[in-house]
């Protein structure tokens, strides 16, 4: 019997064919098989044929709406930078969404930076993708060779080992506290609507360092961003960053220094996780893709705890609400401004 | 040159012993551990055995640190010598690199290449002495042999620590890891069968003809100009995972850093991946397309740092395959590029 992964492979390379061939689609962006055990790429389908290398797995871990916006203006006549635009209506694309990548083309919706006329979104509901750390911690001396999935275990194998592990242990930390593995929105169904997650401790990643004491939580703080080499994966494989110049690379003014003294990488991380308050959606596409294996999800987890708890929102699951930080409400807590009376009676 | 013989617990013994007269650095095991301005690698205090295939961070964080200090200048108004550079006094500390692979040595050699007129960079060789660790073992991304490069080789490094049967042979290659030896003390001299069993396992390593002729050979247009670049790119984050963690990617950048009026000029590592590597003051880039800065980084290594200096600006170590976070392969990329026409 096909594993649950290989119907939704077989359903997507059906629903792509078709996409493709009508020409309603320009364009199909889903995951191909890697080169290695546990690994998939980004991949851009634009024939009926290419649709066939399209793969669903437990390590689709890249948030493909990071490419979205890119591969559309890449679909579009090329036009110099005064021509007008053209008329008639432009290519379309489809993508594959789970819950959180659905709710990051919302933000990017809002946001200006994607027209929902020109996509198709092919909702999934996520079974919660593995973290491939997991998998070679747990097998610390072998070099894994080969992952093969089935719905609830994964058979590891090497050179002289072999040994079936449980699947949902092995799944990432931002799937293990997820919510909502389903769609906030979409136009074709792939396989089963997912249920609502319940979960009374979401935050409780955040909670055990926020119960640290200060000199404790600055000593992870320092362990934990020790190693970054400053690549800025996590950066670029985020939907949410997609500023011209991001303010790391700016030098008039230099924001923050360049190199990896902790100091300036420290800067670095805390700066990102604040410009993603309130647009985060744990995707955990960050943390997936950092090659020094740094949990630096856990700051923007924090922000969206805040934001849950200060403005009662979570990051895209309304897409038609306002975002709660580019928003104003003659309600809106004030207790943080600064007032010059309360200033004054404070003694600063 | 002199080969050692050693047990298991005498090597580590006598790794042991440099502790105390040199920094020895290993590639740490944990994030947390990792120590100062080299990420991924450690202070050493013991006589660890280094696990298979290549450190995650390779040696070229101590031959080319990232930053590294250029030059100091006072930023400070009334100074009157204010903003004039001051040379920065090169390092001289010993330091001692303990458990590299042969591919990572080979990578300084090929770094040297281009360096070989950098004062920062040779004062940095003339200080590190690199121990290597033959691999008895490769890893499935692991493919030297076919950049030039062999498990067995010794290029770059000053002492190569081979594992034969139960012994280690230690070969003492440069006049700089002679003092190692003057540090243990009753080192035992291996036997001619030991040295004859290693010289016959360097030499069944398959001799591979590595490709850098084939492609030395095809025309730089056609190569540049061929149509699977697009595809390769297509995924690409453009992000510095694999420049940074690669051993022979050398670029930097340049800024200065003023703290409290005290200014310092440093260098830092930059990427081909990165767009601001390329774009001018004028607001144009040459290299403004993802494609371009994907096409840039392969054809560097693969086919214009040979024809300018001979070998690939690639040891095949492979960290890139592993660590590129939408698994782009350069084995592949190599396979695309030796199948133009
Ligand atoms: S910050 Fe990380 S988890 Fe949040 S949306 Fe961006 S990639 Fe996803
Ligand atoms: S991906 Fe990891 S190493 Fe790279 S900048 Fe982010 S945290 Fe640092
Ligand atoms: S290009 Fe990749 S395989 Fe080659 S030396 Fe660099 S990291 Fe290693
Ligand atoms: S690439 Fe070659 S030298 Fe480097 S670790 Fe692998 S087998 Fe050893
Ligand atoms: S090839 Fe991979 S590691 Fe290199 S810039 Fe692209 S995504 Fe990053």
């Amino acid at each position: 019997m096909p594993t649950i992964n290989e119907t939704i492979t077989q359903e997507i390379r059906a629903k792509a064919k078709e996409l493709l061939e009508s020409k309603e689609v320009a364009a199909f962006l889903g995951f191909c098989q890697g080169s290695l055990p546990m690994t998939t790429r980004p991949f851009v389908a634009r024939s009926p044929e290419e649709a066939d290398k399209l793969v669903w797995n437990s390590f689709c871990v890249l948030n493909p709406a990071n490419y979205l916006p890119e591969l559309l203006k890449s679909l579009e006549p090329p036009r110099g930078p005064r021509d007008p635009a053209p008329e008639g209506p432009l290519p379309k694309a489809a993508l594959l969404a789970t819950g959180c990548w659905s709710r990051n083309i919302a933000i990017q919706i809002k946001e200006n930076q994607l027209d929902r006329d020109r996509v198709v979104i092919v909702g999934i509901a996520s079974r919660g993708m593995v973290d491939q750390r997991k998998i070679r911690a747990r097998f610390p001396d072998q070099e894994i060779l080969k992952v093969e999935e089935q719905d609830h275990k994964l058979k590891v194998s090497g050179q002289n080992f072999e040994e079936e592990i449980n699947r949902w242990d092995m799944v990432r930390g931002n799937c293990l506290t997820c919510l909502h593995p389903d769609p906030v929105m979409l136009d074709v169904r792939i396989g089963a609507a997912g249920q609502e997650r319940k979960n009374d401790t979401p935050f409780q990643q955040v909670d055990e360092i926020k119960n640290k004491s200060t000199d404790e939580r600055w000593q992870w703080f320092q362990d934990e961003f020790a190693s970054c080499i400053r690549c800025y994966a996590c950066r670029n494989a985020c939907p949410l960053c997609y500023c011209d110049t991001c303010f790391v690379d700016d030098s008039k003014p230099q924001w923050v220094g360049k190199s990896i003294d902790p100091v300036d990488t420290g800067l670095f991380h805390i700066l990102r996780a604040y410009h993603c308050a309130g647009r985060c959606t744990d995707c955990g596409a960050c943390e997936s893709v950092c090659p020094m294996d740094i949990n630096m999800r856990i700051l923007t987890k924090k922000l969206s705890m805040d934001v849950l708890a200060l403005y009662g929102s979570e990051a895209g699951m309304d897409p038609e609400a306002p975002l709660p930080l580019s928003t104003y409400k003659t309600d809106d807590p004030q207790d943080f401004i600064l007032s010059e009376s309360g200033a004054a009676k404070e003694g600063i | 040159m002199k080969v050692y013989a050693f047990k298991q617990a005498d090597l580590e013994k006598w790794v042991k012993s440099w502790t105390s007269t040199h920094k020895v650095y290993r590639a740490a095991t944990q994030k947390s551990e990792t120590c100062g301005a080299h990420a991924g690698w450690t202070e050493m205090t013991d006589g660890t055995m280094p696990p298979c295939g290549p450190a995650k961070s390779s040696v070229k964080t101590f031959y080319f640190p990232q930053p590294e200090t250029m030059a100091t200048f006072s930023a400070k108004k009334e100074d009157p010598d204010g903003l004039l550079m001051e040379n920065q006094e090169t390092p001289e500390e010993k330091q001692i690199v303990f458990g590299v692979r042969p591919c990572d040595g080979r990578s300084v050699e090929l770094n040297n290449l281009p360096y070989v007129d950098d004062p920062f960079y040779q004062a940095n060789r003339e200080r590190t002495i690199l121990v290597g660790f033959s691999c008895t073992e490769q890893k499935a991304t692991c493919f030297c042999t076919q950049t030039g490069g062999s498990p067995y080789g010794t290029e770059g490094l000053d002492v190569a620590l081979s594992q034969v049967g139960d012994v280690f042979l230690a070969e003492i290659i440069t006049d700089k890891a002679a003092e190692l030896v003057d540090n243990g003390d009753g080192l035992t001299e291996a036997s001619e069968s030991e040295i004859a069993e290693l010289t016959s396992l360097r030499q069944a390593v398959e001799e591979n003809p590595g490709h850098d002729e084939s492609l030395k050979a095809k025309e730089m247009t056609a190569l540049h100009g061929a149509p699977f670049w697009d595809k390769v790119a297509e995924s690409c984050l453009n992000c510095g995972a694999c420049t940074f963690l690669c051993p022979t990617c050398y670029c930097f950048d340049i800024q200065d850093e003023v703290v409290r009026g005290q200014g310092k000029r440093i260098r830092y590592w930059d990427s081909c991946m990165f767009p601001l590597y390329t774009l001018h003051t004028t607001g144009h880039n040459p290299r403004g397309k993802k494609v371009q800065r994907v096409r840039n980084r392969f054809m560097h290594k693969l086919k214009y740092f040979p024809d300018r200096f001979g070998p690939f600006s690639c040891v095949g170590c492979g960290r890139c395959i592993q660590e590129c976070p939408v698994n782009i392969d350069i084995r592949e990329v190599m396979v695309d590029l030796l199948a133009v026409k």
